[in-house]
């Protein structure tokens, strides 16, 4: 230790120091912080992931190989995580129909339990974004909060009143009523198709928890002042005068200046 | 007014205050003057009484929400009854506008009753000005009380924009924001204005407590005015009359203003009331609760104006930002110039198309009765199909429109029918500039088609459907021929022939006499003769095709 301190003097004393200081800070940091940590989903038995395997081979490898390590087709979905394949699966986008601008939408190919052991086998493939904590999308977070991280984050694609919008060629942000607290919070997490991720340190959990809240608040409340058409905002309202006002206002004027002849 | 001292005394209690009140204000005469006034009857004619209707309306809707509505943009924290956005800070103008529409009783009917009835006043406006203009009725006299209602329809959209602004929730905040940016595109100075606009860096606090007194003070005031002005006119002009029999340029046909038009137009103020008061009561508008209070971060989805900005929105979607690579780098349509930001990209789509439309729409009568030399008075109306010429003009025009209005909701046109957005863009961008020419072409010759079938209508009658084979083999169709009150609507009009450069004072031709007479070719050189008296009578007393061709053709006038 003698000749230790001998050498505290030593011009490279402070660069070692302050990466010794760096490199604490960083290990306490990734100690104390679970953000980010990408982490393999333990809730899967063998057997899910084995019937997984099964189910993977006979209907996705096809694009995403037998590995599921990608291919020309299709992305590698190593690291993936489970909640993408609840998501993708669960509301029927995957397996997909065909190439387009972005998976559509449809009927889901297999039941909760096939998806569940789906998400098994790509999570035993390597870690990534699990199924949510129930607690996050029980809908009972702030709805304010929730209204206010909406309109910042999501309402540039989905529209202010969840309506959904255009994207660039074809791609499109759809409409949010009637999709599941869960796959919304999936959706948040790992990004489908055209969305950004968002990951627990853009968003949190429980910010993620008050979004779904506020999409649950607006859902089941209604439309406060009669039929909403289609929640598009003034182009519907515009579209609606010209026609059914317009219209109705044409066939009274014609019925005032009619004659009986 | 009848001061002459009469012994009459009305029998009646109803009839002592009728003649009380006359003696004193003389408002006999002017009811016999007034009532006595004739009014043709057409569907068409009642666009004007329609937005005169939505215009009451809105100040009356107007007023009730003036009671309420606090055009302050100091902050606050809201605590009313709307859960979603309960302990959100807001402005007081969000916030009462929320106020109006969950607390105050009856407060979201007004709100939804003044924004219906915003959006048919200008598109009654809108419709009036279309029937005015393709049935010539702005012609000599009228031509005053056409940029009249001009600049009532500029009016009606700023009354519009700037009460759309007001609530300052999100989509409004958007708005004004496309506004900024438009007036900061102005060279040189748009910067200063926008300051000047905004007090200080947009949104500032001032915005709102000066679109509320343009809205409720100013713009009101003119439109009022202006209605008074375009109103007397009417009176004083007389209305226009669709042709008929016994219609001419000296008279009007129709129903006197008492007591036929009196109920008919005051019962057709509660039509149009209760039209909008049944929309207002089912249909939501503007559901500023959606938007949340106005943050220059968010931009949603799916973000308009009113219909009546969405063309010059439309314009805006449509500019391109780029020229293309020439010469291997990426030209923007951006410039530095003397260190200033030219934003052509901004500045064209914003003004130019609109600068168009008003300025055509402002001297198309002066340019018309320029091209034709047509100085007499017109009182009876063209069908549209007799003014070809003018009719594809006006649809080449409406086309430009409607491309611009139709590209303000680019987006939705995108995901409702599954194209591609960049897609639409593109088609827009073609028919902006090809879709008035093919309108133009199109529509002339759909009218000169129609005058062609009035013309046959006219001389061989009505096609029955009836075949009939004669004893010789020949089969043959049985024309009925029409009435002669169908007939006259059918052959009487005028076809004016192009009017040949004319020599001025000095005796001689200059050169703008000559470019008048070559628009006057193009104006006039496409055109189907009425049916003359001889032709008509060759086709009656032959029925035979060389008979009419030989007979002479129509003079023109």
């Amino acid at each position: 230790m003698k000749s230790l301190s001998q050498k505290r003097r030593h011009p490279l004393a402070v660069v070692a120091l302050l990466v010794m200081g760096l490199l604490l800070t960083g290990a306490l940091y990734s100690v104390a912080s679970s953000a980010n940590k990408a982490k393999a989903d333990t809730g899967f038995s063998a057997a899910d992931v084995t019937a997984g395997q099964k189910l993977f081979v006979a209907n996705c490898a096809t694009c995403h190989g037998m590995g599921a390590q990608g291919s020309p087709a299709a992305p590698s979905l190593v690291g993936v995580g489970a909640a993408a394949v609840d998501f993708q699966v669960g509301t029927g986008r995957m397996p997909m129909a065909a190439n387009g601008p972005q998976a559509e939408q449809k009927p889901a190919q297999f039941n909760d339990t096939q998806t569940r052991q789906l998400a098994a086998y790509v999570a035993s493939l390597g870690a990534g974004p699990s199924l949510p904590d129930p607690a996050m999308t029980d809908g009972q977070g702030d709805a304010t909060h929730g209204g206010e991280l909406f309109r910042v984050n999501c309402a540039m694609c989905h529209n202010a009143a969840a309506a959904g919008g255009a994207l660039t060629r074809g791609k499109f942000a759809p409409p949010l009523a009637g999709v599941t607290a869960q796959h919304i919070y999936e959706a948040m997490e790992t990004g489908p198709q055209n969305m950004p991720v968002f990951s627990d340190a853009n968003i949190s959990p429980e910010g993620k928890r008050d979004i779904i809240t506020y999409l649950q608040t607006i859902e089941k409340q209604g439309s406060p002042g009669g039929a909403e058409l289609g929640g598009l905002g003034p182009v519907s309202e515009g579209l609606f005068m010209w026609v059914a006002g317009l219209g109705v206002i044409i066939a009274f004027t014609i019925w005032l200046t009619s004659r009986t002849s | 007014m009848s001061s002459t001292p009469t012994s009459y005394q009305p029998p009646t209690k109803v009839g002592r205050i009728a003649e009380f009140v006359d003696q004193r204000t003389g408002l006999s005469s002017v009811t016999r003057e007034f009532g006595r006034k004739v009014f043709p009857d057409h569907w068409s004619f009642m666009f004007g009484e329609v937005a005169l209707y939505s215009f009451v309306i809105l100040l009356l809707s107007g007023t009730f929400l003036t009671f309420f509505f606090n055009p302050s943009m100091a902050e606050t924290t809201y605590q009313g009854a709307y859960v979603p956005l309960r302990g959100m800070d807001m402005s007081v103008a969000y916030q009462s506008s929320l106020h109006i529409s969950f607390e105050i009783r009856g407060g979201l009917f007004m709100r939804q009753l003044h924004h219906w009835a915003a959006l048919l006043f200008v598109a009654a406006m809108s419709v009036h000005m279309l029937r005015v203009f393709f049935t010539g009725a702005f012609r000599k006299p009228r031509e005053m009380n056409w940029v009249i209602g001009g600049v009532l329809l500029i009016l009606g959209m700023a009354a519009g924009f700037t009460g759309y602004s007001l609530p300052d929730d999100l989509l409004s905040g958007n708005g004004l924001r496309i506004i900024d940016g438009v007036v900061m595109a102005i060279p040189v100075i748009g910067t200063w204005i926008s300051m000047f606009l905004f007090g200080g860096e947009f949104p500032g606090t001032a915005i709102v407590g000066r679109l509320y007194v343009l809205h409720i003070l100013l713009i009101p005031a003119m439109i009022l005015g202006l209605v008074a002005l375009h109103l007397i006119f009417v009176v004083v002009h007389k209305h226009t009359q669709y042709p008929g029999p016994g219609r001419n340029d000296r008279n009007v046909v129709g129903y006197p203003l008492g007591p036929v038009y009196a109920a008919k137009a005051g019962g057709f103020f509660f039509i149009v009331f209760g039209v909008l008061a049944a929309m207002a009561a089912a249909f939501t508008i503007n559901p500023i609760w959606n938007y949340g209070p106005y943050d220059p971060s968010p931009v949603s989805a799916g973000t308009q104006p009113d219909w009546y900005i969405g063309w010059v929105d439309g314009a805006l979607r449509l500019m391109p930002g780029v020229i293309g690579d020439i010469g291997g780098y990426r030209q923007h349509f951006e410039f530095m110039i003397f260190n200033q930001t030219l934003s052509l990209n901004i500045l064209l789509p914003a003004l130019v198309p609109a600068g168009i439309v008003f300025t055509v729409l402002f001297i198309y009568p002066w340019l018309e009765r320029w091209i034709t030399k047509d100085n007499r008075e017109h009182h009876v109306l063209d069908r549209p199909r007799n003014a070809p010429t003018r009719t594809a003009i006006g649809m080449a025009g409406f086309t430009f429109y409607c491309v611009m209005w139709a590209a303000a909701s680019s987006d939705l046109i995108a995901t409702h029918f599954h194209v591609s957005l960049n897609d639409v863009t593109y088609w827009l961008r073609a028919l902006f500039f090809v879709g008035p020419i093919i309108a133009f072409t199109v529509t002339k010759r759909i009218a000169l088609g129609l005058q062609r079938k009035d013309r046959e209508i006219a001389l061989h009658g009505r096609e029955t459907g009836r075949i009939v084979r004669l004893p010789h083999g020949e089969f043959i169709e049985v024309h009925a021929p029409v009435d002669e009150y169908k007939r006259y609507r059918l052959v009487a009009f005028e076809s004016p022939l192009p009017l040949p450069a004319q020599p001025n004072a000095k005796g001689v031709v200059d050169r703008r006499e000559r470019r008048r007479a070559k628009l006057s070719k193009w104006f006039f050189e496409d055109r189907v003769a009425p049916v003359s008296p001889a032709e008509l009578e060759a086709a009656h007393a032959h029925g035979h095709h060389e008979a009419i061709e030989s007979a002479p053709a129509g003079s023109g006038h």
